[in-house]
């Protein structure tokens, strides 16, 4: 928290794609640390793909993603597993274990990483869960909770170890708006109080406004950021008018 | 690093000072510590002093409620805890937390976990009623409207289930007859009765083994394979789709699966009687049997009646294994192993239903004379 600021992670001149087509060319961009981070950008505008290189699930074609100090790309063996734990992830659909309850879930973590006792991880595991509203569910396994319960306990689960950094991929897509806002309730309290670093993808305009303190956008056509900044700001007064309709909502105008 | 330093107050207290950082990595010991300080004195309040601590995360607010946890409500405060802290510990509920709210089901008893299993046994003899019920419509509906078959999904499928195993059925086949050849030599060998050989290998590949051996073979790669496909599509709610568009799940992907087999199956039987013919002729060549004289002992010896015995067979195994194939896939639950399951199970229960139709086959056969 003394250190605020300071850029946690460096993402600098990143080309991404699949194959021959190039998503993004040469981004660079800086999240601080303690901020809460937002990656915007229509559908197909490399907003994932940006997020899997940045948690070094992809190769890049060119660039660098470094992690407090540590290029995540490069870094191999003991290196890159220092850096894997710094950092949380909670995948777009999920990706619990099925064959796992939700509390078995957050324990795997806890077990793999730690030494403290089955009873301590179990307490642990359960503040996590209930942290999201999931108290009573501990026992279920993921096929018999909802969708939206799935996004939770996957945010619990990637926040049994406490990281550094939080990445989340659409946590609010298929939320009902209640559940949805006490999420961004949740990462608002643990990004002031512990300090944890929050990079979002998302589209929901309204979770934008309560939580980012600064987004980027991404743009297919122009293959890299086109708006940086407070999103608030950014509705208001930027300049490019594609921007301007995103935050507020607009279709695109039809060409004549 | 996270410290702990105990003491003791006149008026009748406990102190815990907790000091450093309390995370995942750090508090171990001083958790372990902390709670025999508390469980050690019973007769005195406890006050765990947090001025100390520099950073609590997660794990450090657990290891909090824990020690409070430890008395009655009320007996162990938690003071000076930084503010930033001291929102994380506010937003559990201790008390709730004390157990599982949500306890792993316990294991049933034996006899009811039989039961069970005997339910599941009657609830899976209907749903494989049912199945061979609508089969058997959609086989016939397609046998009246050809033209509602979807050829392109069979010739994809007929690829798969037939071209593609060529390759093992061969291996299997030549393998079986070498061995069923050089075996049987050797003993017969010392009768001078070599070239019997040749009957055995004829009659019990092509009445039994070609078209047993060639089914089973299926069942592990085509039926497995259609349990899985069909399954991942039951879980990815594919097969919901094709119902809600209103076509039948039955006609759309199981009709298609069984036409394939039942093309197909024949033609690797034929492959595989021939190849294992080849494999046993090979045999005996340096059992100082000629080539010749084994083709002309197995004409002799197999008529058409046994060939046929063997490759009506094959008929009904296709539809069979492509059947409990397509029917386990179909019935996959959700989870992450129903799809595994599906699959196993495909392969056990085709493989089951073989030996036992083979065995019908045994006694009609017998009763007929054929």
């Amino acid at each position: 928290m003394d250190a605020a600021g300071e850029p946690i992670i460096k993402v600098r001149n990143l080309t991404v794609g699949y194959g021959d087509v190039v998503l993004l060319e040469r981004v660079g961009f800086d999240v601080r640390r303690g901020e809460v981070f937002v990656i915007l950008g229509g559908s197909g505008s490399g907003k994932s793909t940006l997020l899997k290189h940045m948690i070094g699930l992809l190769e890049p074609n060119s660039g660098s993603v470094v992690i407090d100090g540590d290029d995540i790309i490069t870094a191999l063996g003991e290196r890159r597993r220092a850096i894997l734990r710094k950092i949380g992830v909670m995948y777009q659909s999920g990706a619990l274990f099925g064959s796992m309850t939700l509390a078995e879930n957050v324990r795997l973590p806890l077990e793999e990483y730690t030494d403290l006792t089955s009873d301590e991880i179990g307490l642990i595991a359960r503040m996590k869960l209930s942290l999201v509203g999931l108290g009573m569910y501990t026992g279920h396994l993921p096929a018999e909770i909802s969708g939206g319960m799935q996004k939770r306990a996957a945010i619990a689960r990637a926040m049994a170890l406490d990281p550094m950094i939080l990445f989340l991929d659409e946590p609010s897509a298929g939320l009902d708006p209640i559940t949805s806002a006490e999420l961004d309730g949740l990462i608002t309290r643990l990004s002031r109080s512990l300090g944890v670093t929050f990079v979002i993808v998302t589209h929901e305009l309204p979770s934008i406004f309560a939580v980012a303190d600064r987004v980027i956008m991404l743009d297919r056509r122009r293959k890299g950021i086109v708006a940086e900044g407070d999103p608030r700001k950014l509705r208001d007064t930027s300049e490019d008018p594609w921007v301007r309709q995103f935050f507020n909502r607009e279709a695109e105008p039809v060409a004549a | 690093m996270a410290t702990l330093a105990v003491s003791d107050t006149g008026d009748g207290r406990r102190v815990l000072a907790l000091g450093g950082r309390l995370d995942a990595t750090t508090i171990r010991d001083v958790w372990a510590q902390a709670r025999r300080a508390i469980t050690g004195a019973s007769d005195r309040r406890i006050l765990v002093d947090a001025e100390n601590v520099e950073y609590c995360d997660g794990a450090g607010v657990a290891m909090l409620v824990n020690l409070i946890q430890q008395r009655n409500p009320g007996d162990v405060q938690v003071a000076n805890l930084k503010p930033a802290f001291e929102t994380l510990l506010q937003q559990f509920d201790v008390q709730a937390l004390d157990h599982d709210l949500d306890p792993p089901p316990t294991r049933r008893p034996a006899v009811e976990e039989i039961g069970v299993i005997v339910a599941g046994m009657g609830e899976d003899l209907r749903q494989q009623i049912v199945f061979i019920g609508e089969a058997t419509a959609a086989l016939f509906y397609a046998a009246l409207h050809p033209s509602t078959i979807r050829w392109r999904d069979v010739w994809r499928i007929c690829e798969r289930v037939g071209a593609d195993a060529l390759p093992i059925v061969a291996l299997i086949a030549f393998l079986l007859g070498v061995i069923l050849a050089f075996q049987s030599a050797i003993p017969m060998r010392k009768f001078g009765a070599e070239i019997f050989v040749a009957d055995l290998i004829g009659l019990a590949m092509l009445r039994e083994l070609g078209p047993l051996m060639t089914a089973i073979l299926l069942a592990g790669r085509s039926g497995a394979a259609f349990a899985a496909e069909i399954g991942t599509m039951t879980v990815n709610q594919e097969v919901d789709a094709l119902t809600t568009m209103g076509l039948d799940p039955v006609r759309f992907l199981v009709t298609p699966r069984i036409i394939a087999a039942l093309l197909m199956t024949p033609l690797l039987t034929l492959f595989a009687d021939l190849i294992s013919l080849l494999g046993g002729a090979l045999t005996l060549q340096s059992f100082a049997i000629p080539f010749v004289t084994f083709v002309h002992e197995v004409e002799a010896i197999v008529d058409y009646s046994d060939f046929f015995a063997g490759f009506v067979k094959s008929f009904v195994f296709a539809v069979l294994i492509a059947g409990i194939g397509c029917l386990r896939g179909l019935q996959t639950s959700a989870g992450a192993s129903a799809v595994g399951d599906a699959a196993t199970r495909a392969v056990v229960s085709g493989i089951i239903l073989l030996v036992v139709v083979d065995g019908v086959f045994a006694v009609i056969y017998f009763v007929l004379d054929i």
